[in-house]
């Protein structure tokens, strides 16, 4: 096990143009289970690719367990990676694909075989030992690239976006099982999503990235509750956070602690609504509606509730406690302290 | 619109589609048949008869052109000629064009200028490219012998005479047939090479395999139907084509660099014997069918997987 750190780490692809990754530093923990989220161009692949090697950095330093890795080839690394499209060997056996990694490390040859049962046995995937990748399903694919991965126990173990082939079904429950298998082995690892869901139920820590810049590492509560800027703000949480301007700051709240009137504390931001939309998910309602008087009158606030027995057309009054409230400033977008609304 | 079309404008759309499809396809059937259908038709009947060129006599005479053809020692030399000729090309052209478009794949400054000048020797006329050849190993002006003498190589008066010895000769145009495949095979794989998922080399890279592991044990597996096809179609080209040997030796000296193809054409045509040169061409036909008949089902295999 190790830990990674990035110091300023930058990747332009185009001379004059900006980076793909910028100016990133972040240390993992011993054991961490690390989530980079962002968007598509976030940069967040890039970043992985020059952690395991595939892609050097323009500038900057890649330390893995305390050592500077810059220069070294991703073999000399001691990673694991799974790609997205599990790159499995196709005119390989399953049982030489995982066998691979432990050959091409020079593992001594009477090893292979209990190594790679070890592994299959981990994942479940010993029945198909025998069998082309062509011949598995997307899932059992997903397993065998972990089961690869993972076979000769390596320090770090990078994950780029390994659920994203799969439907939706499937993905929750392998998700489960890499959070399992994770707790299990223990080993440091870097996962690459684009799914907030993803990055919230498995992530010890979720860092958040737009454009090739940190927007804000922390805890999924830290990042979801008190996100760093308004990109967070409304790239976490779907729907989104609700953004009002108000003077020089943006105020923000989630659209669960929009709730009616009556069930809200007496410390309490009051907002009449007029409905414009209601969608019944089944276990929530997704309410929404333009505020009343000059309150941001062109803007539409969300509410998420439980129930709600609301007709389109109709004006609702609305409340959301002052500690829910979240504070952006204006200029920067970034995080700013609490204060007194100028609204009437 | 599909209202005022009607019945009769709908119904003969198909048949004026079929029609145009045929005008299309024709020019290309009658092409191969006369050129390709006929000759190799005739071929088979000369074979198997007593035909020369100005007598008329057309006699069936069974197996005989075959049976003496391969009584005669020329032939045989001939027939082992073409393996040698056909199998060391094809060596040479596999490991050399893999080199090659290894070489190739990656982006490097000048990549397209040093592309064309690979795919020139397929592009410019073979006879005129063999000619060049002819002289650069030519006995007395070889500039090939000249560069060897400057470097003290060879003594000034005992220069190895490239297309006058045996041995030498046969070297030489195997080497010159495999300059001439080398751009074909090397396009080929390529494209193959290109086709090839990026993360694949990738993941055996992030596996700690090194250039040669991952070379043998996935990038040339993975390649395989592609060089299969680019192995097959060399064969075949380089068993039925007597170019390279008809310029530059004309199968000399002594029927040392001799072909069945070139021996065909110099006793069929040259030697007027057309029975017996329609015999030598065809002898390689079984084999070269089932060569095909793999090049189809290798070809079809590589566009499954």
């Amino acid at each position: 096990m190790a830990i990674v750190e990035t110091r300023a780490v930058t990747k332009v692809f185009k001379a004059g143009t900006l980076g793909a990754v910028n100016d990133v530093d972040l240390v993992t923990e011993e054991g961490e289970f690390l989530v980079f989220l962002g968007p598509s161009g976030s940069g967040k692949t890039t970043l992985l690719r020059m952690i395991a090697g595939l892609e050097v950095p323009t500038s900057g330093d890649i330390l893995i367990g305390g050592e500077v890795v810059n220069d070294l080839t991703p073999r000399e690394r001691r990673i694991a990676m799974v790609f997205q499209s599990y790159a499995l060997y196709p005119h390989l056996t399953v049982y030489k694909n995982i066998a691979f990694p432990l050959k091409a490390q020079g593992v001594p040859r009477d090893q292979h075989k209990k190594k790679v049962e070890w592994a299959s046995g981990l994942l479940s995937i010993d029945h198909l030992l025998q069998r082309k990748p062509r011949e598995l399903s997307g899932g059992e694919r997903q397993r065998v690239a972990v089961a690869r991965a993972i076979v000769r126990e390596p320090s770090v173990f990078l994950l780029d976006e390994p659920l994203s082939n799969l439907d939706a079904k499937l993905r929750a429950s392998a998700r489960a099982e890499l959070e399992q298998f994770h707790r299990r082995v223990g080993t440091t690892t870097i996962y690459v999503t684009h799914d907030q869901v993803e990055a919230m139920a498995m992530g010890d820590r979720v860092v958040v990235l737009h454009k090739g810049v940190v927007r804000q590492i922390g805890t999924p509560k830290q990042v979801y509750d008190d996100p760093a800027d308004t990109f967070v703000a409304t790239f976490l949480g779907s729907p989104p956070m609700n953004l009002l301007d108000n003077g020089d700051v943006i105020v923000g709240f989630r659209p669960e602690h929009l709730v009616p009137a009556a069930l809200a504390p007496s410390a309490a931001i009051k907002l009449t609504l007029k409905i414009s939309n209601v969608e019944y998910l089944g276990s929530e309602w997704i309410v929404y509606g333009r505020p009343e008087g000059d309150r941001a009158p062109d803007k539409i606030v969300i509410s998420r509730l439980p129930t709600a027995d609301l007709t389109i057309g109709t004006s609702h009054d609305f409340a959301v406690a002052e500690h829910h409230l979240r504070f952006f400033d204006k200029a920067s977008e970034k995080r700013t302290t609490a204060r007194a609304l100028s609204w009437p | 619109m599909a209202v005022t079309a009607g019945h009769g404008a709908k119904r003969r759309r198909p048949s004026s589609g079929f029609g145009l499809g045929v005008a299309m396809f024709l020019p290309a059937v009658i092409y191969v048949l006369l050129l390709v259908g006929v000759p190799f038709a005739m071929a088979f009947v000369y074979a198997f008869s007593d035909a020369r060129i100005g007598s008329g006599g057309d006699h069936f005479v069974g197996f005989d052109n075959f049976a003496s053809v391969l009584e005669n020692p020329a032939f045989r030399k001939a027939l082992g000629n073409s393996f040698i000729f056909t199998i060391s090309s094809q060596i040479l052209v596999l490991v050399g064009s893999t080199a090659l478009a290894l070489a190739l794949k990656d982006k490097f400054r000048g990549r397209g200028f040093v592309r064309f000048l690979i795919l020139l020797p397929w592009v410019a006329p073979i006879s005129l490219g063999a000619i060049g050849w002819k002289w650069i190993l030519d006995s007395i002006y070889s500039v090939v012998n000249w560069v060897l003498v400057a470097l003290h190589l060879v003594k000034p008066f005992n220069r190895p005479m490239w297309l006058g010895q045996p041995t030498l000769a046969m070297i030489s145009v195997i080497l010159v047939h495999t300059w001439r495949l080398l751009p074909f095979s090397t396009v080929i794989i390529l494209a193959g090479l290109t086709a090839l998922p990026r993360d694949i080399p990738e993941a055996a890279a992030v596996d700690g395999a090194g250039f040669w592991r991952t070379l043998f044990e996935i990038t040339l597996p993975m390649l395989r139907p592609i060089l299969n096809v680019a192995m097959l179609f060399g064969i075949i080209f380089t068993f039925t084509d007597m170019i390279v040997v008809y310029v530059m030796t004309a199968g000399g000296p002594y029927d040392s660099t001799q072909v069945l193809p070139s021996l065909a054409f110099f006793t069929g045509i040259q030697g007027s014997d057309l029975a017996a040169g329609a015999a030598i061409s065809i002898f390689l036909v079984p084999l070269l069918a089932v060569v095909a008949y793999l090049m189809l089902r290798m070809a079809h295999r590589a566009e499954v997987t």
